[in-house]
């Protein structure tokens, strides 16, 4: 290629180009804040994501490659899964999330595999003799499990999704029916939130020993919103409640309408809405 | 009246000879790779479970576009002024009354087009590709959950609102200002590049810095006690180079968020804003410049 630029003008270009950078920089910034205003652009990049994804995937994620890196690793993650190697699935799972920390699916998906997959692959390890030491292995991929959810509620921390998946968590895998029951009230506090959240955070309190009242108050209150949320768990759960703490009869709630005539004893049926 | 005609007659004549050309060193194969991708790639996912066979195969392929559009944009853009010089062709044309900066829109003008076509191309091939897994999907839903309506309603509305949303489309306008952006740099570096392989590999660097700029800004404005010179440095990335990750939205719209319209039309306005500036600064740059 022939020919040449006078230097003088390249110069002046760099110096045209940065006052229009400097006239452009508020509304850089405007449009930042926009941006993140609306949950874009919200994932950071760190150093400690270098070491999990190594140059070339620290390279793509720089170049604005971040959700492509992070599904090739989640097939990576998938692979391993096959050969149940779960040390590697968290470590991978690891790097997914940190390139992509909005994905709920992620997230979610990761502390499901620790917390369901991994601890019973853990229970069921035959070439661990010791039960108490497969249990205290089990134990720590269910931790594991909830670190996902924690991190991805941290954040994630305006979605309901995660709190519904820690609250499944706490009370299928730790059994602690209280943080459960937390959990779930959290995640039906949101403005989306499916009405059955607040029927899980009932129906866990209804399992925390000592609070028995305030389960009840709280079923009775759900059985009170309508016909949407008088499902026959709630309902069978309630008649309970009124006899273990002796409720008035008068106080019942009358079911009647939700039972079949032909058969009172069966379990109530839910009436469409 | 008539003059202006004659000029934008110029500029579109030398858009099309560009974008002919283009198409006869045939840049669309790359299509090729990208539709292979996609395709292969949603044949392969169909293992997982739908929503993260369709959040990857949005990832995948949002992200291929980006990369492609990119590449195109680099490549195409960086061989304009080299291959022009090279066949003497600029001669012929700058020899006739044609001003340069109508040359240098001209040529803009052409790789533009060629973007934007490459862009529909892509978009409408994904979205096909999405449709038909989702449709795919949603007549296995309906064969599994036959026997419970209830369950089958739900589960219909999962499928549907993890596979196509409304907002991918805005995303893709935004790829194609960010290519658009990455074109008229490149083009603005040819201007003074000692050959096209020079061009590419400026052009590739400013890609990265650009990436780079966001970051280098919260560090030049984020008050870090540091020596006078590094905040120097970035001050300078920060003002010169474009800041592109204003335009990485398609990560976040993927999951499913909702793009604000202010958003979208401030980043297309941001593309067009840096692709006049970029213009701008080729035309002063190769005015004077000796062939």
């Amino acid at each position: 290629m022939t020919g040449r630029v006078n230097p003088l003008r390249v110069l002046f270009a760099i110096l045209f180009l940065g006052i229009a950078g400097s006239l452009i920089l508020p509304w850089l910034i405007e449009l930042q804040h926009l941006d993140r205003s609306a949950h874009f652009r919200s994932a950071t990049l760190d150093l400690g994501l270098r070491e999990r994804v190594g140059q070339a995937g620290f390279i793509a994620a720089l170049s604005g490659f971040r959700a492509p890196v992070a599904a090739i690793l989640w097939i990576s993650a998938h692979g391993a899964w096959e050969k149940t190697e779960w040390g590697k699935m968290a470590a991978l799972f690891d790097s997914v999330t940190a390139l992509q920390p909005r994905v709920l699916l992620y997230w979610d998906i990761a502390a499901w595999h620790m917390a369901w997959n991994a601890r019973a692959s853990a229970l069921q390890d035959l070439t661990q003799p010791s039960e108490v030491l497969r249990e205290r292995s089990a134990a720590q991929y269910v931790a594991l499990g909830r670190d996902f959810l924690e991190r991805g509620i941290k954040n994630n921390p305006d979605q309901y999704l995660l709190y519904e998946s820690l609250g499944r968590l706490a009370g299928l895998r730790e059994v602690d029916h209280g943080a459960a029951a937390d959990a779930y009230a959290k995640a039906a506090s949101f403005k989306n939130a499916p009405p059955y959240l607040k029927r899980l955070a009932a129906y866990e309190s209804s399992q925390t020993p000592g609070s028995e009242r305030e389960a009840y108050d709280r079923l009775l209150s759900l059985y009170r919103e309508g016909m949407q949320q008088r499902v026959p768990t709630l309902v069978t759960r309630l008649h309970e409640f009124e006899q273990k703490l002796g409720i008035p009869k008068d106080q019942w709630i009358d079911d009647s309408a939700t039972r079949d005539p032909s058969n009172p004893l069966k379990a109530p049926k839910r009436l469409p809405p | 009246m008539s003059r202006s005609l004659s000029s934008s007659s110029r500029i579109l004549a030398i858009a099309g000879n560009t974008f002919t050309d283009q198409v006869r060193q045939k840049v669309f194969l790359f299509l090729l790779i990208f539709s292979l991708m996609v395709i292969g790639c949603s044949s392969f996912l169909a293992r997982f479970s739908f929503q993260e066979e369709f959040q990857m195969l949005k990832d995948v392929a949002l992200g291929a576009m980006s990369l492609f559009l990119s590449f195109l944009a680099i490549l195409a853009a960086a061989m304009l002024l080299p291959r022009d010089l090279e066949d003497r062709t600029i001669f012929t044309i700058l020899s006739k009354p044609v001003p340069r900066h109508e040359y240098l829109l001209g040529k803009l003008l052409g790789v533009l087009a060629m973007l934007l076509l490459s862009t529909l191309v892509m978009g409408v091939l994904f979205l096909t590709v999405l449709l038909l897994r989702e449709q795919s999907v949603i007549l296995e839903t309906r064969t599994t959950l036959a026997g419970s309506p209830q369950e089958l309603v739900s589960a219909l509305a999962e499928v549907r609102k993890s596979a196509f949303n409304w907002n991918l489309i805005p995303a893709m306008g935004i790829l194609f200002a960010k290519a658009s952006l990455i074109a008229s740099l490149t083009l603005m570096i040819s201007t003074f590049a000692t050959s096209g392989i020079f061009a590419i590999l400026m052009s590739a660097t400013a890609y990265f810095i650009g990436h780079l700029q966001e970051t280098a800004r919260e560090y030049w404005l984020g008050g870090v006690d540091v020596h006078w010179w590094s905040r120097f440095f970035s001050a300078l990335l920060a003002l010169v180079f474009p800041d592109l990750q204003a335009f990485n939205l398609s990560d976040d719209i993927v999951v499913g968020k909702g793009l604000p319209m202010d958003v979208f039309w401030q980043t297309m306005a941001l593309g067009g804003v840096y692709t006049v500036i970029y213009y701008l600064v080729a035309c002063f740059l190769f005015q004077k410049r000796e062939l």
